[in-house]
């Protein structure tokens, strides 16, 4: 059997194939993806996370002080409970109707890149509203914007403690000598070392600490909501990397915004981040002829993604890299859904605790717990991170089980074969899975295989 | 069990491509001496054990003026330990283990951790073991890594994480293996074998799968335990499993302790996991018990006014479970700081009088000889491990 462009595209590029939906014919059909992957009707602000948060406190307050506990705190506690569970399960959704797949797969390579997780009940709605104000406008457009975007949302300045940094010569530092208010570091860092340049590149501690002090003023709370605070803000002008920003009375927002301009225009970030999307979507090591061409395409045109991506697509690296990648458990499960032809409102029918046992808690067995990564570096790339004994157990005991719960009738595994893998199979699945004992085994064969499980 | 024909056919499957940290039982390929026969586990309590509920110092006359209905001690069924404390009800099946020096407890003690109480935070800097002055995060790694590496003979066999929860006390660089009792594998004996024809040609699958059909058929009953202690029960045969074979550390956690309100029924489920899980070690560990030790560690301690709701909220001092044939139970160690005025952290919490992490260095030293200066300068950095206050038989 023979296979091409449409197939390798899908599967790798995408959530897989689908029995329902024909693949992308070519490179137009799969950067169309992106331009779809917008904040949806559903989407979750900052301004209705902030109403949820400020009811919760209002039950904690009572809770604390004994007062009897306000209704619609305990409701919004219950919704705050719920939240991040209803975030994947829209995620799930979004990615099942989604025809080419590679949008929904770029929002979550943003996110992941952007790494934001909420440590407090209080903060589950707004990480949902990070994704869907700061990464989805922006996955098709400049990357200069998704970066400001993203690193100075509340939820990225609540998450890296943005909030609590204050520049040591700022009016309420000098004012206020027993508060101790000091600089923050980490955005700063996390900033120049995971968000843009990559660790490794051209710039020092003193360019963290300066881009540190640029950045106080940023603030946020639930009660006050965004806002720039010069009381806040270190005075004078700041050095990042060779140039220098602000300094002005005014001009604190406009500063930091030029600063991050110039970094996501630099050649360092450029290759940082195109490697980074190539060892995403083509392999664990990616050639250095992939890499090149990305960067030098982001560097010609000062970070325009979809001109990026046209050179991922596009790249014969695409088609011989086929299967170094493993699928991680997000992926794993909806190109599982997918295969099996079950569409978005299908999972959005469920209960939601049916919902936990079909990917919440699969994905936390999977090594991936849903909005919880170790890290500000988010989830790992290579291969044998996502595969060792609990983890594929975890895999192939998702295969056996759930399609059986979601489907009356199972899929002919015979014919499930070439609709999941369109050609690419290998000869020993294929020799496999009709000797399956029963279709619920063919079926589990498929799902839990290294050629299913890799991309 | 493992061969060593297999080991080195994975050392060699290393060399074409799967790399070397693809396969945890591959980073050390050592059959030298284990690292001695004692044995050492930690329970991960998540969500903020209530210390002053579980071991109730009722002979502390503040207790009964702060808390109206809970910890109100043996006159509301808590079982007299030593005329000051008291055994929560719900842990009467460990009181026999208390009889007989196999349990004891460690009152007012905390990490560092201050004033923000918030339950992941208070439970990285727990894991991490470090103090307030190292960032929390992807840098550091967990304690009981540390010890790893600082164990000469340890190979990945050594330490067990137990449970699909991530226990970051056992990141870091020194190889750990992990497993979840409930991930076991119910494939049939045809679907198994055609499955390993699939993943023949694929080492990274096909090492994983076979370990995973290992594991699975030596567990296999683990996963069926009934009754709300099920999964508990389940971590705990598990760990004992492994440390019967080749393991000396396991690590594992029960959540369920955030007692907000209606504390009476939630800490009572936490305390019947908690006591079902150390009688199941005690049970599955059989002779191996005399050499082992357990702690019980939860992130922080609770307020020690009872809130509104027949709860508590989060405060700073706690206490620490021990038990095990190892230790010299029966008895309650650290210094008692009171209730009264002026006694409280911050005019609500348990005053802490120890460092937490201090029990566990000293726990370390004697179950695996590892130097003073070395706990306190890597396994835990800044830490001033104190006098000595022998908890080991």
């Amino acid at each position: 059997m023979s296979f091409g462009f449409p197939e390798l595209a899908a599967i790798r590029l995408g959530f897989g194939l689908s029995p329902l939906m024909p693949p992308p014919a070519d490179v137009e059909a799969v950067l169309a993806g992106p331009a779809s992957a917008g904040p949806g009707p559903e989407a979750m602000t900052t301004e209705k996370a902030s109403a949820f948060a400020t009811r919760f406190r209002e039950l904690r307050l009572a809770r604390r002080e004994e007062r009897p506990e306000p209704p619609e705190g305990q409701e919004a506690e219950r919704r705050l409970g719920e939240l991040p569970v209803e975030g994947l399960r829209l995620r799930v959704i979004r990615a099942l109707d989604d025809p080419i797949g590679f949008g929904e797969r770029l929002v979550q390579f943003w996110a992941d890149h952007f790494t934001v997780r909420a440590a407090d009940k209080m903060n589950n709605a707004l990480a949902l509203a990070f994704v869907d104000e700061a990464i989805r406008p922006h996955v098709n457009g400049r990357f200069e914007d998704m970066f400001l975007a993203a690193d100075t949302h509340p939820m990225m300045l609540v998450y890296l403690d943005q909030i609590s940094s204050r520049g040591p010569g700022s009016p309420v530092a000098r004012r206020r000598p027993d508060r101790h208010f000091g600089l923050n570091e980490n955005l700063a860092r996390e900033a120049l070392e995971l968000h843009s340049l990559g660790v490794g590149a051209g710039y020092d501690q003193k360019d963290v600490r300066e881009l540190a002090k640029l950045l106080t003023g940023l603030s946020f709370s639930h009660q006050a909501g965004f806002a720039f605070r010069p009381l806040w803000a270190e005075p004078g002008a700041e050095t990042v990397l060779g140039r220098a920003y602000g300094g002005g009375r005014r001009d604190g927002l406009d500063a930091i915004r030029d600063a991050f301009r110039d970094i996501a225009r630099r050649p360092e970030t450029a290759r940082h981040l195109s490697r980074k999307l190539a060892v995403h979507f083509v392999s664990d090591d990616p050639s250095e002829d992939l890499v090149e061409a990305m960067a030098a395409t982001w560097r010609d045109t000062g970070g325009d993604l979809p001109q990026v991506y046209r050179v991922l697509a596009s790249h014969p690296d695409l088609a011989s890299g086929l299967r170094q990648k493993v699928r991680q458990p997000f992926d794993f499960c909806v190109a599982g859904l997918r295969a099996l032809g079950i569409r978005g409102e299908g999972i959005a029918r469920l209960e939601l605790s049916a919902f936990r046992r079909i990917a919440w808690g699969p994905l936390e067995a999977m090594g991936q717990p849903w909005g919880r990564p170790k890290g500000p570096d988010g989830w790992p790339e290579a291969a044998d991170a996502w595969i060792a004994a609990q983890t594929l157990a975890a895999r192939i005991n998702w295969s056996l089980r759930i399609p059986r719960l979601l489907l009356d009738e199972l899929p002919d595994p015979r014919e499930m074969l070439v609709s999941a893998f369109g050609g690419t199979q290998s000869a020993e699945l294929a020799w496999a899975v009709p000797k399956a004992e029963s279709a619920a085994e063919g079926v589990a064969l498929i799902l839990a295989s290294g050629d299913f499980n890799r991309r | 069990m493992l061969t060593l024909d297999r080991r080195l056919f994975l050392k060699g499957a290393a060399l074409i491509g799967c790399s070397a940290a693809a396969h945890p039982l591959m980073s050390s390929m050592t059959f030298a001496a284990l690292p001695g026969e004692n044995r050492l586990v930690v329970i991960i309590l998540r969500g903020a054990m209530d210390g002053l509920d579980a071991i109730q110092p009722y002979g502390d006359p503040m207790l009964r003026k702060l808390r109206r209905s809970l910890s109100v001690g043996p006159e509301n069924g808590a079982l007299d330990l030593d005329g000051f404390y008291a055994l929560h009800p719900r842990l009467e099946p460990l009181l026999p283990l208390w009889q007989k020096g196999e349990l004891a407890c460690a009152h007012a003690v905390s990490t560092p951790y201050r004033d923000k109480r918030s339950h992941f935070d208070g439970q990285d800097l727990l894991e991490a073991g470090t103090g307030n002055d190292l960032p929390v995060d992807r840098r550091v790694g967990g304690w009981l890594n540390r010890l790893l590496q600082a164990m000469p003979d340890a190979t990945a066999e050594t330490a067990y994480s137990v449970g699909v929860e991530q226990m970051k006390i056992l990141t870091g660089k020194a190889a750990h293996l992990s497993w979840a009792p409930r991930a076991w594998l119910k494939l049939s004996p045809q679907a198994q074998m055609l499955l390993e024809h699939v993943y023949h040609d694929d080492p990274l699958f096909r090492d994983a799968a076979q370990d995973a059909t290992q594991i699975s058929a030596e567990t296999s009953d683990l996963g069926k335990m009934p009754g709300p202690t099920a999964d508990a029960q389940a971590l705990a045969a598990f760990a004992a499993s492994r440390l019967n074979a080749a393991s000396r550390i396991a690590a594992f956690s029960l959540a369920g302790w955030d007692s907000h309100a209606n504390q009476a029924a939630v800490l009572g489920r936490g305390l019947d996991r908690l006591a079902a899980a150390i009688l199941k070690l005690r049970e599955g560990l059989g002779p191996n018990w005399d050499r082992t030790t357990v702690l019980a560690m939860t992130e922080f301690g609770r307020t020690v006014r009872e809130n509104g709701s027949g709860g508590t909220d989060h405060g700073t001092g706690g206490a620490l479970l021990m038990a095990g044939g190892a230790i010299r139970g029966g008895r309650a160690f650290g210094d008692w700081p009171g209730l009264g005025e002026g006694q409280l952290y911050a005019g609500r919490d348990l005053m802490p009088t120890r460092d937490i992490r201090a029990y566990a260095a000293w726990a370390m030293h004697g179950l695996f000889g590892i130097a003073r200066d070395r706990l306190e300068r890597e396994i835990f950095p800044g830490l001033d491990l104190g006098g000595d206050p022998r908890m080991l038989a």
